[in-house]
């Protein structure tokens, strides 16, 4: 029956979420009902309010953290946008949206030639504020260092490594 | 009687008056005005600054009446386990009334200090414009106030001081508060809107700074950028606390060149915090500055790695009071303990809320900082886990904890040691710190701990109670034995109605009790109710807001109590979903 429902899926246990040892206490009488066995609270990220850290800074960590809309701006344009880099799971995705928003080809990528052959270079400005071109790190490094995107003329680009 | 009792009696109320200004303590005065009819009458007449722990605990009128002289007023709100979201929003804690009430009774008012408060921008207009000397408005963890609330203290506190917003939910209306004090304002001492979100007028902002000869305590936001920074710092080199905006910036840049040179110049900084965004490679600008630093915040930075917050942490050595972010490692708390010899203060912070990070700090770190910092007194800190032995040693090597918080972040977590409970190892802490008032435990608890808790924690004044203990026998032991308890807070726990009406004529002795998902039925709540008048008892029941009460069944479980003492009766301000038995 365990087997069909698969209810070690589901289980509530001890350990971290994707450990796979069960840490259970010597003793549990916590909120001991009749009818369920002792089951250990769920693991810390479902308990309203633990760990005990002030609403103000865990706000202010997830966004310092996260941070996820970034800016981005285009060679000639007369505004810029924003998107949300958690949107998207890989360049191939983001470069898809950005081509969408701004109506443009941005063309493939390729570590020795950058974006060969298209009008438009996409750089972003990292942490450091230094501008780099996308697409050289893995897509999570990018992810989290990335602060803001620039969609550059290729004709600007040959320093970036752009074969125009 | 004896002679100098009876020389005390007859001593004119002027002299008693000029000996009590002595007395700057609450606890002093409060203590002085029990004495006597006399004493109390000179006390409550010279008394300028009250401190009021619960504002439900008391009326404004009656502070008053009593206190005609005041002038400085601190006032905390909502129970502490507000701060993690267990409090609904809309609770109360509303700092209209009284202010409305002193202004109404032409009370001096010049300093007014709150925790835990709602502020509305009503309640700031009007204390901007009724209280000509008001000098210092201090918020700590308030909310429902805008920048318009504060664009009306800055307009109209001719006075004004000190404005220190810390960690408040402010609404920012994009208007221009900061530009709303008058050229004529120059007597600021200390500026802190570390909290705001928007930007402000910076060419206000430095304007202001520039007229402000006294200012010692400066504390920026996110939106300050360093170029503003530097020129602040440039024409106000006499700063001793200083709050960065965000600090990122090219280290190769011109700008990083003079934000370094501003830095050496500000030989009085003391105490340096904010960091928000910052860019760690950054960080040796103010490595001039961190020889004579006192007390260090880089809690809101995450971005900072643990081997550039070490070679940070190598040049402060006077550091006193330290709070920074699980990112530093136990490899890098060993740095503190080498290096931070005057420490009294540590706070360590979870920067890995949400997910199953690795960047947490362990019992080793802090069996590291309890060797190699003699002065320790007061600690915060949450660790990935820990064991016994490790507690049994910080008990023997810091005997002078006046708080001692501890958080796990799996809230059972046993001794990863042994998989024993951890009473033994905080069962050591409060044997050895005699001096302990303050207390928060977590990790797999039982009752054993709070018999050693009731046995030796003489001098405890608040405990924190989370997922911990056996039975009613736990809190009793908690109740008969710590005699300065002021407040408890319990939460998750299997305490019941036995371990709640023992003794219910010590709630009269405490500021507040709170207990939340724990064994207290309905009942039990009704009954403490009716024989303790003078205690309000709240149930916070949010599922079933206006739900007919008499039908609620006695034998329900209360998932949220707080109860309090109080002489101003039932709360005439209390939401639907609070129900004051």
């Amino acid at each position: 029956m365990d087997c069909d429902l698969n209810l070690k899926a589901t289980e509530l246990r001890l350990g971290l979420p994707g450990t796979t040892d069960a840490i259970s206490p010597p003793k549990n009488n916590k909120r001991s009902s009749p009818d369920s066995d002792s089951a250990p609270p769920p693991p810390k990220a479902q308990i309203v309010g633990w760990p005990p850290v002030r609403s103000y800074r865990k706000n202010n960590l997830a966004e310092a953290e996260s941070g996820s809309f970034v800016k981005v701006s285009m060679d000639g344009a007369p505004y810029l946008r924003k998107i949300d880099l958690k949107v998207y799971n890989c360049y191939l995705e983001l470069l898809e949206g950005l081509e969408k928003m701004f109506k443009l080809t941005i063309g493939e990528y390729s570590e020795r030639e950058g974006y060969k052959g298209s009008e438009y270079a996409p750089a972003y400005e990292d942490k450091d504020g230094d501008l780099m071109l996308v697409g050289d790190v893995p897509w999570e490094m990018f992810k989290s260092s990335c602060k803001r995107l620039r969609i550059m003329k290729a004709s600007d680009a040959r320093g970036l490594g752009c074969a125009v | 009687m004896c002679l100098f009792q009876s020389v005390m009696n007859y001593l004119p109320k002027e002299v008693l008056e000029h000996v009590f200004d002595f007395l700057t303590s609450h606890h002093d005065r409060n203590a002085v005005s029990l004495v006597c009819e006399s004493w109390y009458g000179v006390e409550r007449f010279s008394r300028e600054k009250v401190f009021i722990g619960n504002c439900y605990a008391v009326n404004p009128e009656r502070l008053i009446d009593r206190f005609p002289r005041l002038r400085s007023l601190t006032l905390k709100g909502k129970p502490h386990f507000a701060d993690f979201n267990l409090v609904p929003d809309g609770w109360g804690g509303h700092v209209y009334p009284w202010i409305e009430a002193m202004a109404k009774s032409g009370i001096n008012l010049e300093e007014l200090r709150l925790k835990r408060m709602v502020v509305s921008d009503e309640s700031l207009e009007l204390l901007a414009k009724s209280f000509p000397n008001f000098k210092s408005l201090v918020l700590v963890s308030c909310e429902g106030f805008t920048t318009d609330g504060l664009a009306a203290i800055a307009s109209n506190c001719r006075l004004l001081r000190e404005l220190d917003l810390q960690e408040n939910e402010v609404d920012d209306r994009k208007g221009q508060w900061l530009s709303c004090f008058p050229e004529s304002c120059t007597s600021l001492v200390s500026l802190n809107f570390a909290c705001l979100k928007g930007e402000v007028n910076v060419a206000a902002l430095e304007r202001l700074v520039a007229r402000c000869p006294n200012l010692r305590s400066l504390r920026l936001n996110h939106t300050v950028p360093v170029e503003v920074l530097q020129k602040i710092l440039v024409r106000a080199p006499q700063l001793s606390d200083l709050g960065t905006g965000t600090f990122t910036h090219d280290p190769d840049s011109e700008t990083y060149v003079k934000l370094k040179n501003a830095m050496k110049n500000c030989r009085s900084i003391r105490s340096l915090s904010g960091f928000l965004d910052v860019n760690g490679r950054c960080l040796p600008a103010i490595y001039p500055i961190c020889t004579s630093l006192t007390s260090l915040n880089l809690s809101y930075a995450p971005g900072i790695f643990s081997n550039e917050l070490i070679k940070l942490i190598c040049h402060c050595k006077k550091i006193e009071r330290l709070w920074i972010l699980d990112t530093i490692g136990d490899k890098g708390l060993g740095v503190v303990a080498n290096t931070c010899k005057e420490l009294q203060e540590l706070r360590v912070f979870p920067s890995d809320l949400y997910g199953v990070g690795n960047t947490a700090v362990t019992e080793e770190g802090l069996v590291a900082i309890s060797a190699g910092c003699p002065k320790l007194n007061s600690i915060l800190y949450f660790c990935q886990q820990m064991t016994n032995a490790a507690l049994i040693t910080v008990a023997k090597n810091c005997p002078n904890f006046i708080r001692f918080r501890l958080c796990t972040l799996n809230p059972i977590v046993p001794d990863a040691a042994t998989n024993q409970p951890l009473d033994e190892g905080f069962g050591a802490i409060v044997q050895s710190c005699k001096r302990l008032t303050r207390l928060s435990v977590s990790g797999l608890l039982t009752d054993q701990l709070f018999l050693y808790i009731g046995m030796y924690a003489e001098q405890l004044e608040m405990l924190s109670i989370a997922f911990a203990g056996d039975s009613d026998k736990g809190m009793l032991y908690v109740l008969n034995g710590c005699k300065k308890l002021k407040k408890l807070e319990i939460r998750d726990s299997p305490f019941g109605n036995m371990a709640l009406l023992s003794d219910m004529g010590k709630y009269e002795t405490m500021r507040s009790l709170w207990m939340s998902s724990c064994e207290v039925t309905l009942g039990a709540c009704k009954t403490l109710a009716e024989k303790m008048p003078r205690l309000n008892v709240e149930i916070i029941n949010e599922n079933e807001a206006g739900e007919d009460k008499a039908s609620c069944d006695d034998r329900h479980r209360v998932e949220k109590m707080y109860l309090y003492r109080t002489l101003a009766g039932p709360r005439t301000d209390a939401p639907d979903f609070v129900w004051t038995l």
